[in-house]
């Protein structure tokens, strides 16, 4: 099975694009207009973050990227190429094979290992067990859990469980890794160990960060941020010179 | 994903929480024990009922009795001098009207008939071994049956209806009694009957074993060839008086290969008999009132056990939905990660597919060990008479049947959540704000 959106070679387009996107829940009186026409790049190799209050959108755009949703009119492009007719079939494999998930909560299957839990992405891309338990315990080491494989994943503190995520994210190789408040349940502390982790991915793997969160701090060290208010792009910055990576040159 | 890992992982799924999958197997269990020992009950005595149809019954066969009196609307009828006689006496076999000589011919000139032979009931009083002075002597009834059927024989041959010498199948429980060491040992041998003549004298008739048959729930007695019955008979009817009879047995010639007689060979004579005023029937037609009454209570059981599999396929819904709540983040986070609807609805079918499994599995293995283990008391004891009857017949085809029926309703009542789950939009599922 070949899927173009899976070969087509890393050129100069965007490795996303939005374009006119709008999206509106509920009908008649209760319709709700969460994005009113959002048009939007995300370069290979950049951490973006999108800002912005509770309830202005900023989640149903990143639903829209990831592909987790349909815009109901505008269009996404991967790698220049429109998915928005795509078949739910080829973009459930885009996400399996593209995209990585980092969540505010864990979302970690209790009575599980943590190797059975950083294997869930390999299992349904359905690598055969053995391949997918080296590379489980190859990401497991990258991140310093490698002597973890075996515990419950419920046995795990907060910052444990969250390079867990961060590993199950990672175990696919993805090209893009959308992270929605990714520490927003962790101390600051652990916080920060996890943003570390996470922009050192970004730096030296190359790859794409999309980060929605309303942490100023946060957003500050990402490339590029977006401000999303009332369901349209209100405000476009790059950071400043010093905290801009190789990766947005790419 | 895989199909072994789905496979993998609904069975881990289903032991999640073990309490609850427990007690849904339990009550396949009790659904699954019902209908497999049900099963085998009908199995075990339709075999047995079958196994007897056969010994009894030569297949080439009709019994001809005078076709019961439906003409109710005509007042009394005409008295004719050259009509059948009413019997005197109550009999099993036939009905109060019996055959007379007219009749035999008339069965014998219907087309496909091979030959006619009628059935005379004799009463002999007694049998003893020959050999001395006053031997001792026991009482025997004879089949009146036997000269049309097979005896489920111990030993030696079936009677040869058209020999010249009296033969006589001997129930196996007179060897003793009549001083043989074994079955093997009596055939061959010359035994005494004794009866009395119409005429009340007593008379002795010479007649050699043949065959030594085992007790049978449906053919009970000695069997008579028609050399002995006729003998016996002659010396027992009353002088002067016409022959009647109450039944008789039409031989069938058969059309099929080796002269084989095929049902429709039955229907034409069939056909023939009904025109003579008679009605024929087959030794399995008449067995087969005893296989529809047993067909009934099996059903009646069968029945009882399906409500507990739909009590228990509800069970399995509630479970299921449940376990699709309770696991609304995860399957929302496998589709987010790309798993398509199709694997989430197998994973979930294939769950509830597992319980059904293991309550199937484990009420057929339950059923068996128990109908067994009863199966095997009950032919020691009050079944013991009854040689060749296993009460519960466990066929390992019919055992499979019925667990592969569970787990389909097992499927089915999966069907409903799995749905549920398949649907669930992911940005729902991961909601938390």
């Amino acid at each position: 099975m070949t899927i173009p959106l899976l070969t087509a070679p890393p050129g100069s387009a965007p490795v996303l694009r939005a374009v006119d996107l709008t999206r509106s829940y509920g009908k008649g009186q209760a319709r709700f207009d969460a994005l009113k026409g959002v048009t939007l790049d995300v370069r290979r190799g950049e951490s973006l973050a999108i800002v912005g209050r509770s309830g202005s959108g900023k989640s149903t755009l990143m639903h829209l990227l990831a592909l987790l949703d349909r815009p109901d009119a505008g269009r996404i492009e991967v790698d220049g190429g429109d998915v928005s007719r795509a078949a739910a079939r080829e973009i459930n494999t885009l996400r399996n094979q593209r995209f990585g998930f980092v969540f505010q909560q864990f979302f970690l299957t209790a009575g599980q290992t943590v190797l059975e839990n950083v294997s869930l992405p390999l299992m349904i891309a359905g690598v055969p067990p053995r391949e997918r338990k080296r590379r489980a315990l190859a990401t497991l080491d990258l991140l310093g859990l490698a002597d973890k494989a075996g515990n419950k994943a419920t046995d795990l503190s907060g910052g444990q469980k969250q390079r867990v995520v961060i590993a199950r994210a990672l175990v696919n190789e993805p090209d893009v890794i959308f992270a929605d408040e990714p520490t927003g349940n962790l101390d600051t502390v652990t916080g920060h160990q996890v943003e570390d982790i996470l922009f050192g991915l970004q730096r030296d793997r190359g790859i794409t960060l999309v980060v929605v969160t309303h942490d100023e701090e946060l957003a500050e060290r990402c490339d590029r941020r977006i401000t999303i208010a009332d369901g349209l792009l209100v405000g476009r910055a790059d950071a400043a010179p010093s905290v801009v990576t190789d990766g947005a040159d790419r | 994903m895989r199909t072994t890992d789905i496979v993998r992982s609904a069975t881990r799924n289903a032991f999640r929480s073990k309490l609850r999958t427990t007690l849904t197997v339990l009550s396949l269990f009790v659904g699954a024990f019902t209908l497999t020992l049900t099963t085998a009950l009908g199995a075990g005595v339709s075999d047995y009922v079958t196994k007897q149809v056969s010994s009894l019954s030569t297949g080439d066969v009709l019994l001809v009795s005078p076709a019961a009196s439906t003409d109710t609307t005509e007042g009394p009828n005409e008295y004719d001098p050259n009509g059948r006689q009413q019997s005197s006496q109550a009999n099993p076999l036939g009905a109060g009207t019996l055959l007379n000589d007219d009749d035999l011919a008339a069965i014998a000139a219907i087309d496909g008939v091979d030959r006619v032979d009628p059935i005379r009931q004799v009463s002999v009083d007694w049998i003893a071994a020959p050999g001395s002075d006053d031997p001792a002597k026991f009482e025997l009834s004879v089949n009146p049956t036997s000269s049309i059927g097979r005896s489920d024989l111990a030993a030696g041959e079936q009677l040869d209806q058209q020999a010249d010498e009296a033969q006589l199948i001997l129930p196996e429980d007179y060897l003793d009694a009549l001083g043989f060491a074994s079955a093997d040992e009596a055939i061959g041998q010359s035994v005494e009957l004794g009866y009395t003549a119409a005429d009340r004298t007593e008379q002795v008739a010479e007649a050699t074993i043949v065959g030594v048959a085992r007790a049978s729930l449906l053919a009970s007695g000695a069997g008579a060839n028609q050399q002995l019955t006729a003998e016996i008979a002659d010396a027992q009817a009353v002088p002067g008086q016409p022959d009647a009879y109450a039944i008789a047995v039409a031989y069938l010639t058969g059309s099929g290969a080796d002269g084989a007689v095929t049902d429709a060979d039955v229907t034409v004579v069939k056909a023939g008999l009904a025109d003579a005023d008679l009605a024929g029937q087959t030794v399995e037609d008449q067995l087969g009132v005893i296989q529809t009454v047993i067909n009934g209570i099996i059903g009646v059981l069968t029945a009882f056990s399906i409500v507990a599999l739909v009590a228990a396929s509800f069970g399995i819904v509630n479970t299921l939905l449940m376990s699709v709540q309770e696991r609304t983040r995860e399957i929302g986070l496998m589709k987010a990660m790309g798993m398509s609807n199709g694997r989430v609805f197998g994973l979930f079918s294939l769950e509830a597919v597992v319980i059904g499994f293991l309550g199937a599995g484990l009420g057929a293995l339950a059923a068996i060990g128990l109908g067994s283990a009863i199966s095997s008391v009950a032919a020691a004891g009050p079944l013991a008479d009854l040689p060749g009857l296993t009460l519960l017949l466990f066929d390992p085809v019919s055992v499979a049947v019925v667990i592969l029926v569970i787990m389909l309703v097992a499927f089915l009542s999966g069907v409903l959540p799995a749905r549920r789950a398949a649907r669930q939009d992911p940005i729902e599922s991961l909601r938390y704000e």
